[in-house]
């Protein structure tokens, strides 16, 4: 339990997936105007990455290495991510159309959306593998995939919040647009860097 | 000027993927953390960038149109993992620098955008030079960005290669230049810059470009749409 929670911790402010790893940036830079979508897509992220990472986890450990075939790993998950995000999308549709809407466009985004693809294969490279550590590795896997979903969501709807705010500033010419977000994220960069004593 | 070199001008300096369209930052800020690793990055992915817009405007004509997405994603995965294997094979230390980076290719918005906006839509020749173009003005951006953030935060030009050289010993690195912080630093003054030498440039005119609002990055109807 205790192991879980330091994943959690360590994965969602320690090495923050935007600021530190530097994964997700687009969604961070494009959709973070404002403070409603922003959440709206963390939301979104959470969901599918937490969802994705179980689902990758079992596929590599019970079908890519049952047949000695990781190399292939690259492919299998980006197809498999890029097919989960249909069936949640439909799923949502169905069942619950209230946060079908609040989720909108925002959840086909995330097919593309490299925190995705890059949880899972960190879950690989952590060797988060069920041979060596049995169910264990999957719960850490899915631990570390909502973690990492999470962190993203402190990031933007922060990034969102401050962005709102600059909006009415006034900014020299040649900082107004992408350069004034950037120095954002910049000094959100530093502030973060404070929870790596945190483990 | 000819249509090929037109290209090439366009995916260099009209266009160019990180300054002008912004896209593909993750791999841009990520392992920018010296010249080398910026321009291995830029040339793995222009690698890639030209085959897959090769075989995607090759079979242009036979891929259906409601399949065109997972199609295009299952060439460059595919063309990603070759790639890997190479570097791993050939040049470990770039392995083991860019590390997660590489299969990340794989999202990286320019492929996808590029395979979409253009290669699908015009000749292989032509598609395999807008590649080029894209890919050198890519490699490019991503060798500057390396290059100011290893001089400032190591004190060390172009290390990793043979023309390794280092500032004086009284330098004392500003090490924050190459941890996270610096990249979002070193890339908004560089943008900035160019945004000014613009303004000065074509009086107040407003900067082309997506503006760095691309929602859809990577989905890259928006962007695309936007351009086109």
């Amino acid at each position: 339990m205790k192991e879980l929670i330091l994943i959690l911790i360590s994965a969602a402010l320690v090495n923050n997936v935007v600021l530190s790893q530097f994964l997700g940036l687009c969604p961070f830079l494009g959709v973070s105007k404002q403070v409603k979508t922003a959440a709206s897509m963390g939301m979104a992220v959470i969901f599918v990455i937490t969802i994705s990472s179980a689902v990758a986890s079992l596929i590599y450990d019970f079908i890519l290495v049952k047949l000695k075939l990781e190399y292939l790993q690259t492919i299998v998950f980006i197809l498999v991510i890029a097919a989960l995000v249909q069936l949640v999308e439909m799923f949502l549709k169905k069942t619950s159309p209230g946060l079908y809407q609040a989720l909108g466009v925002y959840l086909p985004l995330i097919t593309t959306n490299c925190a995705v693809l890059g949880v899972v294969l960190q879950n690989v490279q952590k060797e988060y593998l069920f041979a060596q550590r049995g169910w264990n590795a999957l719960a850490s896997s899915v631990m570390n995939g909502f973690g990492t979903a999470v962190g993203f969501t402190i990031a933007i709807v922060i990034m969102a919040g401050i962005r709102e705010r600059i909006a009415y500033n006034d900014i020299p010419k040649p900082f107004q647009g992408a350069p004034i977000v950037l120095l954002t994220a910049c000094l959100m960069a530093i502030a973060f860097f404070g929870f790596s004593g945190l483990i | 000027m000819n249509k090929y070199a037109e290209r090439l001008y366009n995916g260099i300096v009209k266009e160019n993927p990180t300054f002008i369209l912004m896209l593909g930052m993750c791999p841009t800020l990520a392992v920018t953390t010296s010249a080398f690793n910026g321009l291995g990055m830029g040339l793995s992915t222009m690698v890639v960038l030209v085959v897959s817009n090769l075989l995607i405007s090759a079979l242009r004509n036979i891929i259906p149109d409601k399949v065109r997405i997972p199609a295009y994603i299952v060439v460059v995965a595919s063309l990603v993992t070759i790639v890997q294997l190479l570097i791993q094979a050939y040049i470990p230390v770039l392995y083991d620098a860019l590390g997660l980076y590489i299969p990340l290719i794989v999202v990286n918005c320019i492929i996808l955008g590029r395979a979409e906006a253009y290669a699908s839509k015009n000749s292989p020749g032509l598609s395999v030079f807008d590649g080029l173009g894209m890919g050198f003005g890519f490699s490019i951006a991503l060798t500057c960005i390396g290059f100011f953030r290893e001089l400032i935060g190591a004190g060390t030009l172009l290390s990793g290669t043979p023309f390794a050289m280092s500032l004086p010993e009284a330098y004392e690195p500003v090490s924050i230049f190459v941890l996270a912080p610096g990249a979002f630093l070193v890339l908004a003054l560089i943008i900035a810059f160019l945004n000014a030498m613009n303004i000065q440039h074509n009086g107040n005119k407003k900067v082309e470009g997506c503006d760095g609002n691309c929602a859809s990055c990577g989905q890259s109807q928006g962007c695309t749409d936007a351009k086109n």
